[in-house]
């Protein structure tokens, strides 16, 4: 089983590039035992909805 | 719409162009210079906006390219930040090692943030941001803001600092759990009871 601290280092690359498949697989698999990596993954896609919200134009 | 609408529209978008280029630069003195040739070059061309959507999509980038510029000529500069790219990158050396265990599981599992959505429309929110983004180390600073702030690729970040893709993903890596620490001190309260 893939560690947390793999897990989330396959998390931050998910946003700079497409995992492949076995990356994939195994993140997938951690994130359904993980509370805790669960909730990472929720916060690093805060940090970047944050970073849009303030380097897109405001409608 | 006609030209003065434009102008308009082109003056009132500083504050956010300001707080924009602050994030980024660490001084207000670049940041409000940045921003005001920024904003003169985009007057000279008011005529040729069609509407406000398109002048504020083109005063954005405009301002992106010029931040762009700058962290290049800094990553350029060698000495008085330290700042040396081509140092070998470890495995985020040291820095979270304190966060997981010796078999690579959170000593402390982080729990969910309570409606961080909300905390987005709060003012407080976005200097406790500015904090945690100053904290960073000059390197992953750079690259994060390269990605995220000015949405180029890890293609283009190699490029422009001559880093290698797993170089970079390294330091954003290194970024994202530094700021996802600090938020979770300093604004979201973890760890306080």
């Amino acid at each position: 089983m893939m560690s947390c601290k793999d897990a989330v280092k396959l998390m931050s690359e998910n946003q700079d590039r497409p995992l492949r498949l076995p990356e994939r697989l195994g993140l997938g698999l951690h994130l359904v035992i993980c509370r805790g990596c669960r909730a990472t993954r929720r916060h690093f896609d805060f940090l970047r909805a944050a970073v849009r919200k303030i380097s897109t134009p405001d409608s | 719409m006609d030209r003065s609408a434009i102008e308009n529209t082109i003056v009132t978008m500083r504050p956010q162009l300001l707080r924009f280029a602050r994030m980024q630069l660490r001084s207000d003195a670049a940041a409000e210079d940045m921003v005001q040739e920024t904003l003169m070059a985009a007057l000279e061309k008011s005529d040729s906006f069609e509407g406000a959507a398109t002048a504020k999509t083109w005063v954005f980038a405009i301002l992106k390219n010029r931040i762009t510029d700058e962290f290049r000529r800094r990553a350029r500069r060698p000495s008085s930040e330290s700042m040396d790219l081509h140092e070998p990158e470890e495995e985020s050396p040291g820095a979270f090692d304190a966060l997981f265990d010796s078999r690579g599981h959170w000593r402390e599992s982080p729990p969910t943030w309570s409606n961080p959505d909300q905390s987005l429309e709060q003012q407080q929110f976005w200097d406790v941001f500015q904090l945690c983004l100053d904290g960073l180390a000059d390197k992953p600073s750079r690259v994060f803001m390269m990605r995220e702030f000015l949405e180029l690729t890890t293609e283009e970040i190699c490029k422009e600092l001559k880093i290698t893709s797993s170089n970079c993903w390294v330091l954003l890596h290194r970024a994202r759990l530094g700021l996802r620490e600090c938020l979770a001190q300093r604004w979201f309260g973890e760890n306080e009871q």
